[in-house]
């Protein structure tokens, strides 16, 4: 594998990725129809709404509703986006989700913002950090959390050309922009960011930058981390998983939710199936957030490069 | 258009197959399927523009149905068998393993009619108005019907779609209520008190009509007001049909025993006496 450059452009928020990504499908194909539970500036769907009026509905604060909706709009033919925060976009309407969407695996497309411990200042009920558990354990619903601007953008598009319910997270802060332009994104296809052989670190969403640091202060010490990005959750790239932890013989696993029904357990879950290793977790223990600045919080809840230095290092010592 | 003796007559055969089905399976719910056999007889049968033997999910130039109370399976797997949607007997696997009528419909056993999953109750209203919207948005005439219970309207969601059909002016959308005052735990009265559901409905800006869910020409009568009064005012229309839980089986009628209960046979052959064979048991 040739040494990839990974290089900031600047900081961009992952939901302004969806919101462009949703403008360039909803031009390109007009069965594209979005709503939104009254949080369409915070969901950057504002675009879209002002360029296609006719297809926009604002759902009011009334979110089971505006999932039962998505899903009787799609029986046509419809490609419903329905957004709100994650932590209303899950929890609150998970019967919805699970009786009109999964089970009667109709086309809607849940885009859930300000998930994670990130959305920062609001505080814990509004930091959901199960909602990656709850959505991947429905049958036939696809779960995806892109790293940044780019890449959110990318999926949202994929998402749209995928037949079949999707949960798409992403999230409220400027984070590191660093994925290609012009990048393709294939549904349930791992990607390998950095080889190594030392150590695997598996991270989603906003943990995928956080990797690559650690990676780079790992290189500094000798020890050859492997980075691959899990953009997609469910379906998981279990061949890339199982390949990579039997080269490396250690595991961490970042991201920014519970230990409990993330990632982690699910990569666990995979290894101890197959071939087991030993699996370290950069995740959040069973407990809740509360306010603070975004960066605040990733360092005090341990989601950033630092401790997964630590975490690999740990890994690596129980091989 | 069907005449109301023939009506009436499907309508017997339909409450044979419910009390046959539950029967059979020992398990399912006929007292509200008995409650709305009139009305969906005079759905499927007279009123809906629809081609069942060439359903597609997609709806699109039909009528569309979503039965919110998903617990009526019964008379609904019924209503499709009789108009064409499936073969007639079919209906001997209601609730069988590894056959497609389930105890609630539902899409993934692929069994024509079924537009959505239903059986978690109060979702089948916001289901019906996106739906709603579909056909507007494709430029289509057709109508999309969907039908509740009254203790459904205790669910939080039965208002939020409202509110959201009204102000969409959904004109294209017919709610019916099964209004037999009856619930699991007893009269809805004394469970939750709905209150006056009339009043209630207009409040949230729908147009209503009430209407006697049991006399097939007030039904016909009333889905013929429905529409007037779409054609006339950007408004949704629920009509409030008022029934009998358990109607045409003495034992059954007016009492939320048999919400969710099967008669064993031979209490279920007292039931079929009352109840004439028109068209033939499956």
């Amino acid at each position: 594998m040739e040494k990839q450059q990974f290089i900031n452009t600047g900081n961009k928020d992952t939901r302004s990725g969806f919101g462009a990504g949703l403008s360039v499908i909803g031009d390109e194909n007009p069965n594209v129809v979005a709503m939104c539970a009254d949080l369409t500036g915070s969901l950057k769907m504002d675009a879209f709404a002002k360029a296609h009026p006719d297809r926009f509905y604002q759902a009011g604060i009334a979110e089971a509703n505006m999932i039962g909706v998505g899903a009787g709009m799609a029986l046509s033919g419809k490609i419903p986006f329905v957004g709100s925060f994650a932590a209303f976009a899950t929890g609150r309407v998970y019967d919805q989700i699970r009786q009109s969407v999964a089970y009667s695996n109709t086309n809607v497309k849940i885009a859930a913002s300000h998930a994670g411990i990130t959305l920062g200042e609001d505080g814990a009920t509004h930091q959901i950090l199960e909602d990656i558990g709850l959505m991947r354990m429905l049958p036939n619903m696809v779960v995806i959390n892109p790293c940044d601007y780019n890449q959110t953008k990318a999926a949202t598009i994929a998402a749209a050309k995928h037949v079949g319910p999707v949960y798409l997270r992403f999230g409220r802060p400027g984070v590191p922009n660093f994925t290609p332009e012009d990048q393709k994104f294939e549904i349930g296809k791992a990607l390998h960011l950095i080889e190594g052989t030392d150590v695997t670190i598996f991270a989603t969403g906003h943990l995928v930058w956080e990797a690559i640091q650690a990676a780079q202060t790992l290189e500094a010490e000798g020890i050859k981390a492997e980075v691959i990005n899990i953009h997609t959750i469910k379906p998981l790239d279990e061949k890339a998983v199982l390949e990579s932890a039997a080269k490396t013989g250690a595991v961490v696993v970042a991201e920014e939710h519970f230990v409990a029904g993330g990632l982690g357990e699910l990569i666990s879950g995979v290894l101890a199936a197959n071939k087991p290793a030993p699996v370290e977790y950069v995740a959040i223990k069973d407990k809740f957030g509360q306010s603070g600045t975004p960066a605040a919080l990733m360092k005090a809840y341990g989601l950033d490069a630092e401790n997964i230095v630590a975490a690999s290092k740990r890994a690596m010592a129980r091989k | 258009m069907s005449n109301i003796q023939e009506l009436n007559n499907i309508a017997s055969q339909v409450r044979r197959d419910i009390i046959r089905m539950v029967t059979a399976a020992q398990s399912g719910h006929p007292g509200g399927s008995l409650s709305s056999t009139d009305i969906m007889t005079a759905l499927f049968f007279s009123e809906m523009k629809h081609s069942p033997a060439s359903w597609c999910r997609t709806g699109k130039d039909n009528d569309m149905f979503f039965l919110s109370a998903g617990h009526m399976s019964p008379v609904f797997y019924s209503v499709l068998a009789r108009s064409g949607y499936f073969p007639v007997k079919e209906l001997a696997d209601f609730r069988v393993f590894g056959k497609r009528l389930q105890g609630h419909p539902c899409v993934e056993s692929g069994l024509p009619g079924v537009y959505e999953a239903s059986g978690s109750l109060g979702q089948g209203l916001s289901v019906a108005a996106g739906a709603a919207i579909g056909k507007k948005l494709d430029k289509e005439n057709n109508y999309v019907y969907v039908l509740m219970g009254d203790g459904e309207s205790e669910e939080g969601q039965v208002w939020e779609a409202a509110m959201f059909a009204a102000h969409n002016k959904l004109n294209n959308l017919i709610a019916i209520t099964d209004w037999n005052g009856q619930q699991i735990d007893g009269t809805v009265n004394e469970v939750f008190g709905v209150g006056d559901l009339e009043a209630k409905w207009k409040a949230f800006g729908w147009n209503v009509i009430v209407a006697d869910g049991h006399n097939m020409e007030a039904i016909l009568a009333a889905f013929k007001q429905a529409k007037e009064m779409e054609a006339k005012e950007e408004k949704p229309v629920m009509i409030l049909m008022k029934t009998n839980m358990g109607k045409g089986v003495d034992f059954m009628e007016g009492t939320c025993e048999w919400h969710g209960k099967a008669p064993k046979p031979e209490l279920a052959e007292k039931a079929l006496a009352q109840l004439q064979e028109t068209l033939g048991d499956y």
